[in-house]
């Protein structure tokens, strides 16, 4: 086991506040790359994980605008310049006619963008990680709360940061194989 | 909070949205093991087994459809938009409702809706695929229904965008794929808890791709989160935009009885009125036979209930001010196709579309009523009915009796056209079988928010 690459060492909670309680701990006691994992989203642990650059509205702000521009171009450059068909005697350029299918792309690209933005941004599909090596994760989804100090953390020391975290209540503190 | 005020105010004691004594594990639990542990009952094959044969009776219809063209149908001039259209329309108003719950209850922070709003956005998708298939048979010839998009072809033709039905194609498809995407979206975590409980290694890999590696970081939630509010907010105006740009199919055009300002916001209610019946026809059975009792409390339905009162209510509005412009407008035209509807050949049809959508659900007003499912169930019953019966005669009796009298005409749909209709309902309801048996229809996340233990001080 030892002589495996560590990935990090984890700490099991019971509750989400213990959970929280601890990655406000964990940060102000210097460590900067941690992660928390729980079966449900918690306000505020993003924020006490010390995570900020969240990305997904301007992505989502930026589909849109391409998404409407895309479609009010398109139908004026339909009906107007590539095929010019008279209807009822309306103009070309109609734009009262064009304001739904714009708003209808607006939607699409924004909604699109939001969803693939999200799973792009989080590195999702992700087939392997080294997380799930340790048996007792199976409980992230259900009930269970678990707190990661990554190998890579400067601070990281196996047998220091193990006692670091035996003095926040944890059930159990775990090293995670990579 | 805003319970403890409403029960102040009320002085009486609201259903809570989630039984008390569950915990995050004994939610996980119960919500999955119907999907995992619980033997496929022989009631499920059965009702599975049934509408299924409905929806080969539905592909049978549509292949003899295609061999022989629309003739088979009732359709024809006058009356040239039948069952299809009906069809059409009652479906995807039926869709709203779950997004309603989905979206616009969400961003209003009704937490009661975490425990429907799973197999509300199913029966969302369901419907919406019903709906689909009725203009794409409509067209004559389904095959060359790819034309509808703006695609470059040899013919160097476009759609024409001042056409609602090309409005139509962009707001159905636009609706599918968002309500398609906020539905896979909310199941990635609880896929993930399939994952991690299933014992079956074929699942296993099932739910395991289906996740794609979802591992529950505070990060991915943080983006998730906002990802889903997001599309909440988009969702919001789009569900809106839909029934509208359904209604402009008949509001732009100058049939009387179709050419009217309030089409648009009485086929919204319209929509999630029959959307919400829907919901209730569905939740009831389930709750029942999966013991959901616990998630989907009284609470549930009666909010169900009121939502229906009040839409039922705009839809009333509704049909009193056509009712009142046919006879007040000074327009020929719109007051015989008033006379029309009265005392026309299709007057019962008129009548009855008053009882069922008006007048029975009046008895909601009953808390009794509103808490008792088997009631709820059978005003439900009586709503969708009431909603067809509101398409059917928007779509034919404004039709049948054009502006000259040599152009009068009946309209009778064939067995050919009920076989379709009865299709279809077959095909939701089979996919909904199938649906309660492989996923989680009820949002386990969601519900795991909603406990007291889930409360977190900084």
């Amino acid at each position: 086991m030892s002589q495996l690459p560590i990935y990090g060492m984890m700490a099991e909670f019971d509750t989400p506040q213990r959970l929280m309680d601890a990655a406000h701990h964990t940060s102000a006691a210097g460590y900067r790359k941690i992660d928390a994992y729980s079966p449900f989203p918690i306000e505020g642990l993003a924020e006490a994980i010390g995570f900020e650059s969240n990305a997904v509205p301007l992505v989502v702000l930026i589909a849109g605008i391409v998404g409407g521009v895309t479609g009010y171009v398109m139908q004026y450059w339909m009906a107007a310049v590539s095929y010019p068909l008279n209807i009822s005697g309306k103009p070309y350029h109609s734009w009262p006619s064009f304001i739904i299918v714009t708003f209808e792309m607006t939607i699409l690209f924004a909604g699109v963008a939001a969803v693939l933005g999200m799973l792009a941004l989080n590195g999702l599909p992700m087939p392997y990680h080294p997380v799930f090596n340790v048996p007792r994760f199976a409980f992230a989804s259900k009930d269970r709360f678990f707190l990661i100090v990554f190998a890579s953390d400067p601070k990281y020391d196996a047998s220091s940061t193990r006692n670091f975290l035996e003095t926040l209540d944890p059930r159990a503190v775990m090293e995670v194989p990579s | 909070m805003a319970q403890r005020i409403e029960e102040e105010r009320s002085g009486r004691k609201q259903a809570p949205v989630i039984e008390p004594g569950h915990t995050f594990g004994s939610v996980t639990d119960q919500i999955s093991s119907i999907v995992l542990n619980r033997p496929t009952s022989t009631g499920w094959f059965i009702g599975f087994g049934f509408f299924f044969m409905l929806t080969m009776m539905l592909l049978y219809a549509l292949a003899y459809l295609f061999l022989k063209g629309t003739g088979i149908w009732g359709v024809n001039i006058p009356v040239g938009w039948g069952f299809a259209i009906v069809n059409f329309v009652w479906w995807i108003g039926i869709g709203h409702a779950g997004t309603l719950i989905s979206a616009i209850l969400l961003l209003l922070r009704q937490s009661w809706r975490n425990s429907i709003n799973r197999f509300a956005e199913a029966m969302t998708l369901f419907a919406v695929a019903s709906a689909g298939i009725f203009p794409l048979i409509h067209t004559g010839r389904p095959w060359l229904a790819y034309w509808l998009f703006p695609y470059p072809n040899t013919m160097r033709v476009w759609p024409q965008f001042r056409s609602p039905l090309v409005w139509d194609v962009f707001a159905v498809s636009t609706y599918f794929t968002i309500s398609l995407l906020f539905w896979f979206i909310g199941l990635i975590p609880d896929l993930a808890t399939l994952r991690d409980r299933s014992e079956n290694p074929f699942a296993k890999i099932i739910y395991g791709i289906l996740a794609m590696g979802w591992r529950g970081s505070a990060r991915h939630w943080h983006r998730y989160e906002t990802s889903y509010l997001l599309l909440a907010g988009l969702a919001t105006p789009l569900v809106l935009s839909v029934h509208t740009v359904v209604s402009f199919d008949f509001a732009v055009s100058i049939v009387p009885g179709w050419h009217t300002t309030i089409f648009p916001p009485y086929f919204v209610a319209g929509a999630i009125y029959s959307g919400f019946a829907m919901v209730l026809m569905l939740a009831i059975p389930i709750r029942k036979i999966y013991n959901l009792e616990d998630f989907i409390t009284e609470r549930h339905l009666e909010n169900s209930a009121k939502v229906m009162l009040a839409t039922g209510l705009i839809v009333a509005y509704g049909y009193v001010m056509e009712a009142f412009l046919g006879w007040y407008g000074g327009s020929k035209y719109d007051a015989f196709l008033l006379w029309n509807r009265l005392h026309g050949p299709y007057a019962f049809f008129y009548i009855m579309l008053w009882v069922c959508n008006i007048i029975v659900p009046q008895v909601l007003w009953i808390r009794k009523l509103r808490t008792t499912p088997a009631a709820l169930f059978l005003i439900s019953g009586v709503v969708l009915v009431g909603m067809w019966l509101e398409r059917f005669i928007i779509v034919v009796v404004s039709l049948q009796r054009d502006f000259l009298n040599s152009s009068f005409g009946m309209y009778y749909p064939t067995r050919w056209d009920w076989m379709t209709y009865i299709g279809t309902i077959g095909m939701f309801l089979a996919a909904m079988f199938l649906f309660v048996r492989i996923l989680p229809m009820i949002s386990i996340f969601e519900m795991r928010t909603l406990l007291p233990e889930a409360e977190v001080k900084e």
